[in-house]
């Protein structure tokens, strides 16, 4: 399985070297980094050559990396039904920066994209109905990012009074627990408590 | 009008004499007990004919994702017997794979039986609920009456194995969770002798059923380019001739020493899918009864779980040794770490492929993990699949697409 992958990687980098900047295969999965501009080019290339036929969407998803200059990985999914093969398809961009649409090439793309759309405020261009899908009508903020905490900022209730659901801040009756469950002894990352005591009779 | 505006009033357009008409708005759900949940669809129509339809989904969304991000890898499980609540166990298939998968751990023999035992009950669980509620969704009602009684069955199996009707989190990341209990394994047998007395009853309801054969035949048409522009799969591919199942084009498990054909359609309609259904439970029911066979034999004993920093040690371990406490408080605290990587593991759930993206950094929880459901493509092909047909014909294929939203919105 790993040698066709390998073999399959190298086809790819030889047909369209404009378009892979890097491929890799890694438990038994070929993982293909791809120039954001040119990802509709390769999609559409990889559902139509007769030995890739990468014809079925799988899944688009993305991956937050807040301490990096190029913050999101978009990571495509393809399979091959004919081919009975997987490639993974990652695109490294910035916060700002805005990513082709696949939707001519694969319909399905519409809701994944805007799917990332509405979990980390990725845009696609040439998208041709880009609203948010899975939060609530009306709401803001981009989930999935890692500095969106995971109480959120809204909460809604019923109103007796106002007959009505009302959004009001996020209130907790009890703090986020948040265990710290790491060994102290490999590699805390924080001066464990009493130690600063030893730091300052130093 | 529901937007407000005046009535077709019988007015005439006064140049070419012709009466105006417009096309109709209407808003399906999300209480609608034929949207199998919280399904809202906002429909145009041209008198009774689907002109668009535009599925608004996220009613039920969790954040399942966001949560998973902030749990262990092993109190992330449980979540996913609320993803698609019809086949608990299918979905956890998953994920244990996944993290399989990135540590290298190897299931022992029993628990990989086990776990194809579990994922066929759990296939029939699902089609059992789909065929039987796709009836009623056509105005039949004897079916879903005779088909949970036979769910309600298969749930105390799920119980006797796990302790839990719906949430099992019974497959754990190295093995499952316990041993069966000893008569469990002839009760199931049991089971599959009489089952099929009860798959023909339902095929002498609805097989030949003029009604259902009207309301199913030639609805909902799936072409084979339609498939792959769509990213289908499951019951969906397979009912339009393509004999594309997982277990068998990427086996996983040990699911390649079993012996089962794979049921495909022809005209990749709505009555096809249901017949493709149909022999799926049988073929599910001869792969539990191999499996039960397999499991009685003196070779395939032994533990359920593969040793190590994955899997808690054995109870009578801890009553005597100092390590095996400690492994088994750290284990259940801090949960174990899963090494950088990133993997796609994918599972043939009842509904399709179901697949984790799992990314790990290390720690001892996921970094980032997307749960990539069936229902979300079949979903989203609605308005294209819809359109044209009748109103009455949405109900039947929401049926056939099998949508459940615990998957859809996550």
């Amino acid at each position: 399985m790993t040698e066709a992958l390998k073999e399959l990687g190298g086809y790819i980098e030889a047909k369209r070297p404009d378009c892979v900047i890097g491929w890799d295969v890694t438990f038994d999965e070929l993982n293909v980094d791809v120039a954001p501009s040119n990802i509709a080019g390769l999609v559409e290339f990889l559902k139509n050559d007769p030995t890739c036929k990468f014809n079925s969407l799988v899944d688009i998803t993305a991956v937050d990396y807040p301490a990096r200059g190029k913050r999101f990985d978009v990571v495509y999914h393809f399979l091959s039904m004919y081919q009975n093969h997987r490639i993974r398809l990652r695109v490294s961009i910035r916060e700002e920066d805005m990513v082709p649409s696949i939707v001519d090439v694969h319909p399905s793309a519409n809701w994944f994209e805007r799917e990332v759309f509405d979990m980390f405020g990725i845009l696609f261009t040439g998208h041709p109905d880009l609203r948010r899908i899975l939060t609530d009508y009306g709401f803001r903020g981009y989930p999935l990012r890692k500095d969106f905490p995971t109480t959120g900022y809204t909460e809604v209730r019923y109103d007796e009074e106002q007959k009505r659901v009302v959004y009001e801040p996020v209130s907790l009756v009890q703090e986020y627990r948040q265990f710290d469950f790491m060994s102290p002894w490999e590699g805390a990352e924080y001066v464990l408590p009493g130690d600063e005591k030893q730091e300052a009779s130093k | 009008m529901m937007d407000g505006s005046k009535f077709d009033d019988g007015s005439v357009d006064a140049l070419s004499g012709e009466q105006k008409i417009r096309n109709f708005n209407i808003n399906f759900g999300p209480q609608h007990p034929a949207a199998h949940g919280v399904l809202r669809l906002v429909l145009e129509l041209d008198g009774e004919i689907v002109e668009r339809c535009d599925p608004h989904i996220g009613l039920l969304h969790r954040g399942t994702e966001k949560l998973m991000e902030s749990r262990t890898y092993l109190q992330n499980l449980p979540y996913f017997d609320r993803l698609d609540y019809v086949a608990p166990m299918n979905q956890e298939h998953a994920w244990c794979l996944a993290i399989e998968k990135l540590t290298g751990v190897e299931v022992p023999r029993r628990a990989s039986l086990i776990r194809v035992l579990y994922s066929e009950i759990g296939r029939i669980l699902n089609h059992l609920l789909n065929i039987t509620t796709q009836a009623m969704d056509v105005g039949a009602l004897t079916p879903p009456l005779w088909g949970f009684e036979e769910r309600e069955k298969l749930m105390v199996f799920y119980e006797r194995a796990c302790g839990a009707r719906l949430h099992a989190a019974y497959f754990r990341p190295g093995g499952v969770h316990q041993d069966l209990p000893e008569d469990l394994l002839d009760d199931i047998d049991q089971w599959a002798v009489e089952f099929p007395r009860v798959i023909a009853d339902i095929d002498g309801l609805l097989t030949e059923n003029r009604i259902f054969k009207q309301r199913n035949a030639d609805i909902g048409v799936v072409s084979e380019e339609d498939i792959q522009n769509w990213g289908f799969s499951g019951v969906m591919v397979r009912g339009s001739g393509l004999a594309w199942d997982l277990r068998r084009a990427q086996p996983y498990e040990c699911y390649d020493e079993f012996d089962f054909q794979i049921p495909v359609g022809k005209n990749g309609d709505c009555y096809d899918r249901y017949l493709v259904r149909m022999e799926e439970m049988r073929q599910s029911l001869s792969i539990i009864r191999q499996a039960i066979a397999k499991l009685k034999m003196p070779e395939n004993q032994g533990d359920v779980l593969a040793r190590g920093k994955l899997t808690p040690p054995k109870r009578s371990d801890m009553k005597t040794s100092m390590e095996a406490l400690i492994h088994h408080f750290k284990l259940y605290t801090e949960g174990f770490h899963v090494p950088e990587g990133e993997v796609y593991a994918a599972v043939e759930a009842p509904k399709g492929e179901f697949g984790v993206y799992l990314k790990a950094d290390g720690s001892n929880k996921p970094y980032r993990a997307k749960l990539r459901a069936p229902g979300f493509l079949h979903l989203q092909a609605m308005d294209y699949i819809a359109t044209g047909h009748q109103l009455a014909d949405v109900a039947a294929i929401i049926g056939t697409m099998d949508v459940v939203f615990g998957e859809i919105d996550r």
